[in-house]
């Protein structure tokens, strides 16, 4: 038998699961008494919540170090399948389902592989950073109970998306998060802004669902199973159906594609993320930048032979993937709220992962994901601290020299800097280095893509830099008040910083994590020849330098450039500012077009003046008739009765008659 | 018991009516209480349905008495996986009503009790009988104190919307009636009996008189566009109560009509006329939805959203496969769930603020934070996110109606449009949430509003653990449906559409095949 069967691995995941639920429940539903007892019982509640991440953290850190010790390869990926089962532990066992009709069987089954673990690692590891970093930053909001509890609900979905078995469980997880993303990006709910941005969030990610819905129902036909593994082992050899073999995977590819749009912000559905950094910071690390964002990262890499057996989805993928780096990375560079230039990154980054995963480089996507979770997660939290020292403003043109003011924000800000501009031998240098190289074994444009990843990497350490000479180098540009008030963040908020920048320095050194390696049998791919070009890792350290050097000298030496360029490229600068005016067009046509023609259309036009107008003229018509036969019309009960018994004998009398 | 516990069900509330009806006119809490003892201890009973029901096809707990053999009229009743739930859904929802109505209804409560109970009878009735004429007198009945709850405890415009309900339906009825008796005529079998009259074939070119003639008695009810117009008026001047039963069991005799009369009587018309019912259902579903989003008053919101969800139930009705219909049975369930408390939730916050109008709140969740929280859940269960009961049916629905289905070579772009109601119920639900629990509290009204009491977490609590439950652990429910279903469609086709290729021999094969 496998070691894959025994008992520690058909259990541990689902205890891995039961922790944050339970969490959650325990808050939710005794949350509020907690909250009537004394004020500093509260604080219990976070702890509750973050001893419920750590210790699913250590149960995963377990069982992924005996998972490696035990060399996994592809073929054995079936028996890290745990299922639930009656009774439990008897092989014998009834499965339990969840969905069983028809053909239709979806089991609770998990799937614990390299790449399900990395992200179990991340999302648990990251998570308990989080969820102890939020100790301190919310230590000041009555209403943390609450928070705490979508924080652990937030864990618990995500570990259900990372560790599903098939895609519908995996839907369970995807809509989950998109829930609880809606719960926290809207958790201070009085404010419109914050509602606004959690119901838009809900609605995108929704476009995106659709899609994914639709991909679910396309591949089930196409290939009788929804299984992961079934998928994935049998993309290569499907059988050709009524769609055509080739067409029905391209289909499957792309309409999931529109579920990893909306989830991980991919033109066109990247409006939401930017307005997501509405909800309290921890959650725009822990949500909008290492975990949930990634998702469709994760899916795609996860069906990974099937995306490689459809060139054309493939291509797509790549190329709104560059297109939305190049895109976003723009942006970020005339942003002025330190939280929206990270968000605009975040999308940006999103975009050269699936930039990777569309060129086929599949373990770089992921290793680029692994790597961002760090290196962004910092900023995040970074920036939270910052705005915590600032008293709330968000604005980084009121900042400046916050350097020697907060220490140690800013030293780890600088290395999560460093890291996402690309500099040597800091993670995010050789996980960007691996997709550029990746873009060249695209089925098509590869070229093009190479161009495109290397600009915007450029613009990355360019807006990235711009952010950090900003916010703590010069001058403080700050009211006194503001100035006067600057401090450190406490040591619950401290400690995660430093952990984190120690992550985003080391996770990219191959010799003690080989990320690609690591996960090359879940892709079941024939060995990736990457396509190592001579010139390519000097142009990518040029590129990264250049960025950096420019920025720092536009904005310190020559701080009046920026200004002057602003003015000079007028137009330009509007369509950035405006964002490239996604926004205003959404807008325009979900109130006019949308909300208009359904009220002035649909409702008043078709239900009111049509049918009912109908309606209540045969009405009129039957009211005139009636009016004749006034007497029949008592309006008293037995009147009614009357006529129905009279109106009985007479069918009688009918159906009696003889023939 | 067995044999009895069908005419029990079906007879202890009209006992129940009568007793009320004995009781003095100021004995109010003793007719509640006797109301809601009788309608809980019909639900208690009703339980052994679920407890005895074996998982086959076939008619259970089967009774047939002749009662005018003349003409073949016989008391024939009994219940397969399909209607079994609904009428479970049926006991479920009536005690539930009642005890959320509890202090809502003030005037003349005696009468109110007896037409409740008389309603549960009818209910019951139709969806127990066996009999199309047996089916004709309770589905008759059963609009007579319908059309009582609407105009005597409605509101404002409560004639107006009773009299639109009664001849909308009515309308439908009486062609439905004429077209039981040419049936009854044609067939020559000289019997009443559905489950006989199913095997008999009827001239195709009949069918589609006869087809078309149920079709627009059972449109109406369901209700399907353009036959909707009646049910925004009626929940919007109904009661709570009538509200509640309208939504969770009225609206499923439609849906439940084509599957036990309309398909398997008519199969040749059933398949010509699939894809237009198809259509329909999927115009209901985005229009339903489209129009619900711009609803000014909360009851309209809910009653245009069960336009859309119905739309689904009759997408899969349309398509006729296994997967399909037994998704839309389940929707049927879950509509019956989250809608009624929706309709509950509205009610109570009808009897805080005596309006409707989303435009009048703002700011709840901080006054009522618990009424908040179960809202968002029943929000979420009738939004279809998965874990809720929504998701099962729905995506049972979808992914039933597509490829190889009764509604042909529209199948692929139906259900392709269809989804897109995913997305609009969405936005129309949480559009509504945010305009009446976020923000600030604006108006002072709304300022002290009171939570929850322990009456109201009693009506709702079972709703929302079953919305869970049913999301969880649907095949405790569906397999109770499916051979029912797989049956029915195996009936109406002479075969079973097989509906995905298995990928290879690991993967599951239909069932049935």
């Amino acid at each position: 038998m496998n070691a894959l069967m025994e008992m520690p691995y058909q259990v541990v995941p689902f205890l891995v699961l039961a922790l944050p639920l339970a969490g959650f429940t325990v808050l939710a539903l005794f949350g509020d008494s907690i909250k009537r007892g004394k004020p500093y019982e509260t604080t219990g509640a976070g702890y509750l919540a973050c001893g419920t991440v750590i210790v699913a953290f250590l149960l995963a850190a377990w069982s992924v170090r005996s998972l490696l010790g035990l060399g996994v390869r592809a073929e054995d990926l079936r028996f890290a399948q745990p299922s639930l089962g009656w009774p439990p532990g008897d092989p014998e066992r009834w499965p339990l389902a969840w969905i069983s009709v028809g053909g239709l069987e979806i089991p609770f089954a998990l799937l614990l592989d390299p790449l399900s673990s990395l992200l179990l690692l991340v999302v648990t590891g990251i998570g308990s950073l989080i969820h102890v970093y939020s100790l301190g930053y919310m230590a000041h909001d009555e209403d943390r109970v609450r928070y705490f509890s979508y924080l652990n609900l937030f864990t618990f979905f995500m570990l259900v998306l990372v560790l599903a078995g098939n895609l519908p469980l995996m839907f369970v997880g995807w809509e989950g998060v998109g829930l609880c993303s809606y719960l926290l990006i809207g958790f201070w709910f009085k404010k419109k802004s914050a509602s606004d941005a959690g119901k838009k969030a809900f609605i995108v990610n929704r476009i995106g669902d659709a899609g994914l819905i639709l991909g679910m129902i396309v591949a089930f036909h196409a290939f009788g199973t929804l299984d992961l593994v079934d998928i994935a082992s049998n993309a290569g050899s499907l059988t050709p159906d009524r769609l055509g073999q080739v067409g029905a995977i391209t289909a499957v590819c792309l309409l999931l594609f529109v579920g990893a749009a909306g989830k991980s912000a991919q033109i066109p559905l990247h409006v939401w993320l930017p307005d997501a950094m509405e909800g309290p910071t921890p959650v725009s690390a822990l949500i909008h930048a290492a975990t949930m964002v990634t998702a469709g990262v994760y899916m795609v890499a996860r069906l990974a032979p099937l995306y490689h057996a459809s060139p054309t989805a493939s291509v797509v993928v790549a190329v709104i993937g560059a297109a939305t780096a190049l895109m976003a990375a723009t942006i970020a560079m005339v942003q002025t709220d330190i939280k929206k230039v990270l968000a605009y990154s975040t999308v940006s980054q999103l975009g050269f992962m699936f930039l990777a995963a569309g060129s086929g480089a599949y373990g770089a996507a992921v290793f680029h994901l692994f790597t961002h979770a760090f290196f962004k997660a910092l900023l995040f939290l970074g920036s939270g601290s910052v705005i915590h020292a600032m008293g709330g403003e968000q604005d980084i043109r009121k900042m400046g020299g916050l350097l020697k003011k907060i220490p140690v924000t800013g030293a780890t800000f600088a290395i999560g800097t460093a890291a996402i501009a690309g500099v040597p031998f800091l993670s995010g240098f050789y996980s960007k280095e691996e997709i550029l190289a990746g873009t060249l074994g695209a089925p098509a444009l590869g070229p093009l893509l190479l161009g495109v990843g290397l600009f915007t990497a450029g613009l990355t350490a360019f807006y990235m830099t711009r952010l950090f000479v900003l916010t703590f180098l010069g001058r403080f540009r700050g009211d006194l008040e503001t100035e006067h008030h600057l401090h450190e963040s406490p040591m619950s908020m401290l400690v995660p910083l430093c952990l984190l920048a120690v992550g985003s320095i080391v996770t990219g050194w191959h010799w003690l994590i080989d990320v690609p390696g690591f996960l090359q049998p879940v892709f079941r791919l024939p060995e990736a020849h990457v396509h190592h070009v001579g010139w390519l890792m000097p142009a990518a350290i040029g590129v990264a330098l250049a960025g950096i050097a420019v920025a720092a000298f536009l904005y310190t030496l020559y701080a009046d450039v920026p200004a002057r360029l602003k003015e000079r490229l007028g137009g330009v600068y509007r369509v950035l500012d405006a964002k490239y005016g996604f926004d205003r067009a959404y807008d325009a046509f979900a109130s006019r077009v949308v909300v208009g023609g359904s009220e002035t259309l649909l409702w008043k036009g078709i239900d009111t003046s049509v049918i009912d107008r109908a309606v209540n003229g045969a009405g009129e018509v039957t009211a005139a008739v009636s009016r004749r036969v006034r007497l029949l019309q008592s309006g008293v009960v037995r009147g009614y009765a009357l006529v129905i018994l009279m109106g009985t004998v007479a069918i009688l009398g009918y159906l009696m008659w003889p023939r | 018991m067995r044999g009895a516990l069908l005419t029990v069900l079906v007879f202890a509330p009209v006992a129940g009516a009568l007793l009320i009806a004995l009781l003095p006119r100021g004995a109010v809490r003793a007719q509640k209480m006797l109301g809601l003892g009788v309608t809980s201890v019909v639900f208690l009973l009703s339980l052994l349905l679920v407890r005895d029901f074996r998982t086959e096809p076939g008619m259970q707990f089967e009774v047939m008495r002749p009662w005018l053999p003349s003409v073949g009229i016989s008391y024939h009743v009994g219940v397969d996986g399909i209607s079994m739930w609904l009428v479970m859904l049926t006991t479920f929802l009536t005690p539930i009503a009642l005890l959320g109505s509890w202090s809502s209804i003030t005037d003349r409560v005696r009468e109110f009790n007896v037409f409740m109970l008389l309603l549960e009878a009818g209910m019951v009735g139709v969806f127990v009988s066996l009999d199309l004429f047996l089916f004709y007198i309770f589905w008759e009945a059963m609009l007579i104190p319908m059309y009582f709850l609407i105009g005597i405890w409605g509101h404002e415009r409560r004639i107006y919307a009773a009299v639109k309900f009664f001849l909308y339906t009515m309308a439908g009825s009486v062609l439905m009636l004429v077209a039981f008796l040419v049936l009854y005529r044609a067939a020559g079998l000289n019997t009443f009996d559905i489950v006989a009259l199913t095997r008999a074939r009827v001239d195709p070119a009949l069918q589609m008189w006869l087809f078309a003639a149920f079709a627009l008695a059972f449109a109406i009810k369901v209700p399907m566009w353009p036959f909707h117009t009646w049910l925004p008026d009626a929940h919007v001047e109904a009661p709570t109560a009538g509200s509640v039963i309208l939504a969770g069991v009225l609206l499923k005799m439609g849906g439940y009509g084509f599957l036990r009369l309309a398909f398997p009587l008519f199969p040749e018309a059933a398949a010509r006329f699939a894809p237009w019912i198809g259509l329909l259902a999927v115009i209901g579903i985005v229009y339903g939805a489209l129009v619900s989003l711009v609803q000014p008053d909360l009851k309209k919101l809910v009653a245009y959203s069960s336009v859309s969800h119905l739309g689904f139930v009759m997408l899969g009705i349309a398509s006729f496969t296994t997967t399909a219909v037994t998704g839309a049975i389940y929707q049927m369930l879950n509509h019956g769930i989250s809608t009624g408390a929706l309709f509950l939730m509205v009610g109570m916050l009808y009897d805080r603020r005596h309006t409707r109008q989303i435009a009048a709140f703002g700011g709840l969740k901080a006054v009522m934070p618990w009424f908040a929280a179960v809202f968002l859940m029943v929000t979420l269960s009738s939004i279809a996110v998965p874990g809720f009961n929504g998701f099962v049916g729905e995506f049972l629905i979808l992914l039933g109606s597509f490829g190889r289905t009764l509604t042909g070579g529209w199948s692929t772009a139906l259900v392709c449009v269809a989804v897109s109601g995913v997305i609009l119920a969405a936005a129309y639900m949480l559009w509504m949430v945010q305009r009446v629990f976020y923000g600030e509290v604006t108006d002072p009204h709304n300022a002290s509003l009171p939570d929850l009491d322990l009456r109201e977490g009693v009506v709702l609590v079972p709703l929302v653990v079953l919305a869970l439950v049913m999301g969880v652990l649907s095949p405790y429910f569906t397999s109770r449906i499916e051979p029912a279903v797989a049956s029915l469609v195996v009936n109406v086709h002479g075969r079973q559409f097989v509906q995905p290729v298995a990928a290879d021999a690991g993967a599951p094969s239909e069932r049935g095949r």
